[in-house]
């Protein structure tokens, strides 16, 4: 027994050890969880590559920033624009995305205006219409506070966060998807690229038009899709060779098929 | 107290790295409970009053965390009525009723006790919400969260219960046989009323882990920061709102979730005295 703890403690200590050397020979991104996906793939590639581990962590694009800023991250993913007071950070354009309303399949509704969305979301439309949806109440899923997606959502149907009445607040795009699947009345938003790749995988989720225009990959490279954002890797100061690298590599031609399975769009297109 | 100078080296070894891991885990206490007071305690000096409102908008300057401090003792306490009777009785069926089960039962139980909580949270997730939602929508709710935590509750309740049952001498079942007594009057007049103090104290500790689960949680409860109006209407837990915006607070905003980490640490250490005085501990 005393024989087994000793070994045990030495175990620990040499863990310890080898825990605190590797930490060099890494790179760490983290932020939105839209990216985060896409750029878990990418750094899988890299690796097999070059052998340097990128190792990604999703938390929303403010976290990506701020861990750019106190040196935590190498990289910070963030899903939209950089605003005019986050010029101290160097946006590096890798990909477009657009932001799709989502219903449940089996929702007979094919199309909502403008308007009604922003009733939908400010609690003044609650049910959905007689005829199709049995007048059923409808659920409303709206983002937690500080997601870049509900930052764009917000501004879009220029609702401030105190207006929406939501049924249920999720963070992470996959929770709003499982919220949206698991609800036959529920109503949402999420990134358009995990929107589709849900949908075609068998997830029972269906897109809706934003102004008759449909939220597909086609139309956002056409510059047509009204709720389009851009995928943007930041650094703060100046950039290191290995990051340099990374950021080379994530945005080389032959990686444009790695964002279309994830249903983004290359900067380049 | 164990006294160093007589046991061999090896002892004395251990000895040493135990009270090193001890002392540890103390200090690692103390220096959070010490970041959480730093943290909040400007905070909580200029804006403690504000806590206690019911608007949540960080963004506008408004941290009101009323409504999900009760949520959180919402959630736990319904869990607990739910869960406390169903490991009580059970425990007290299998020790006494069917003791032949009792053995493979409680090893199923054991091992419910190791599944991890998101697990149950991604059940409740895609099984639980989905059907009340078919029954009373949103679905999302108090009542999902209580069912949820409710059943990671239950294993560990019964085990206390049956621990604290097998801790009664067995004269107690002796003299209740000798004078004829039935099994249930038994149960319900002598064994359960001794045994009391051992599992309410088990129980009142199980609320903690209720109060500090997260992420089930924030999986199955709505997350809507509200005074909900009945068990189907969703609601904002403490440590849901801690995990889903700490990766986004900046300045006064994080500050405050730190205050509301600091008010969790609070009530579950008081809710911890309360268990040790329940169950007779003493610590000196």
């Amino acid at each position: 027994m005393q024989f087994g703890l000793r070994w045990l403690g030495g175990a620990v200590i040499v863990l310890f050890l080898v825990g605190c050397g590797e930490s060099g020979s890494t790179l760490t991104v983290t932020g939105s969880s839209t990216i985060a996906p896409l750029m878990a793939e990418l750094a899988e590639r890299y690796e097999t590559e070059t052998g340097i581990q990128v190792d990604v962590q999703s938390g929303g694009s403010g976290r990506g920033m701020g861990d750019v800023r106190q040196g935590l991250a190498d990289l910070g993913m963030v899903s939209r624009a950089l605003k005019a007071d986050e010029q101290d950070l160097d946006g590096h354009l890798i990909g477009r995305d657009g932001i799709a309303i989502i219903v449940h399949r089996d929702n007979p509704v094919r199309a909502l205006n403008d308007d009604q969305i922003r009733a939908i979301y400010t609690g003044k439309m609650q049910r959905w219409d007689a005829g199709s949806t049995e007048g059923r109440p409808i659920t409303v899923v709206h983002k937690a506070q500080g997601r870049s997606t509900q930052e764009l959502f917000l501004a879009y149907f220029q609702l401030e966060n105190s207006q929406v009445q939501p049924d249920r607040v999720i963070g992470e795009n996959q929770q709003g998807i499982k919220a949206v699947a698991g609800d036959p009345f529920a109503i949402g938003y999420v990134s358009i690229g995990t929107a589709i790749y849900e949908a075609d995988n068998g997830t029972a989720i269906r897109l809706l038009p934003l102004e008759g225009k449909p939220a597909s990959l086609a139309v956002l490279a056409q510059g047509g899709y009204p709720l389009a954002r851009e995928l943007n890797l930041v650094t703060h100061g100046e950039m290191s060779q290995p990051v340099a690298d990374f950021l080379a590599f994530v945005t080389r031609t032959d990686m444009a098929d790695v964002y279309h399975d994830y249903y983004f769009l290359p900067a380049a297109e | 107290m164990i006294t160093t100078s007589s046991l061999p080296l090896s002892d004395r070894l251990l000895t040493l790295v135990l009270r090193l891991c001890g002392g540890l885990a103390a200090l690692v206490l103390g220096g959070i409970v010490v970041v959480l007071l730093v943290q909040a305690l400007p905070f909580l000096i200029n804006e403690g009053a504000g806590i206690w409102q019911s608007t949540w908008q960080p963004g506008q300057g408004e941290y009101g965390m009323a409504p999900m401090i009760a949520g959180s003792l919402f959630v736990s306490v319904l869990a607990l009525v739910l869960a406390a009777p169903v490991a009580v009785l059970l425990a007290a069926w299998l020790r006494y009723f069917a003791p032949r089960l009792r053995r493979p039962v409680l090893a199923g139980v054991e091992l419910m006790a190791g599944i991890p909580s998101v697990v149950y949270g991604l059940w409740g997730m895609l099984v639980l919400v989905p059907w009340i939602n078919q029954w009373v929508p949103p679905g999302a709710s108090w009542l999902a969260g209580s069912l949820v935590l409710g059943l990671m509750i239950v294993p560990l309740a019964l085990l206390v219960t049956d621990a604290a049952l097998g801790q009664l001498p067995l004269r107690y079942q002796r003299a209740g046989e000798a004078l004829a007594l039935s099994r249930v009057g038994m149960l319900r007049r002598v064994l359960l009323p001794r045994a009391a103090p051992g599992i309410v104290g088990g129980v009142v500790l199980q609320f903690g882990r209720a109060l500090g689960e997260t992420m089930a949680v924030l999986m199955v409860c709505g997350n809507v920061v509200q005074w909900p109006d009945s068990v189907f209407a969703p609601v904002r837990t403490l440590t849901a709102n801690i995990a889903l915006e700490m990766a986004y607070a900046t300045g006064d905003h994080r500050v405050a979730l730190f205050a509301s980490g600091l008010l969790l640490i609070a009530v579950t250490g008081l809710l911890l005295m309360a268990s040790w005085r329940l169950r007779g501990v003493s610590h000196g």
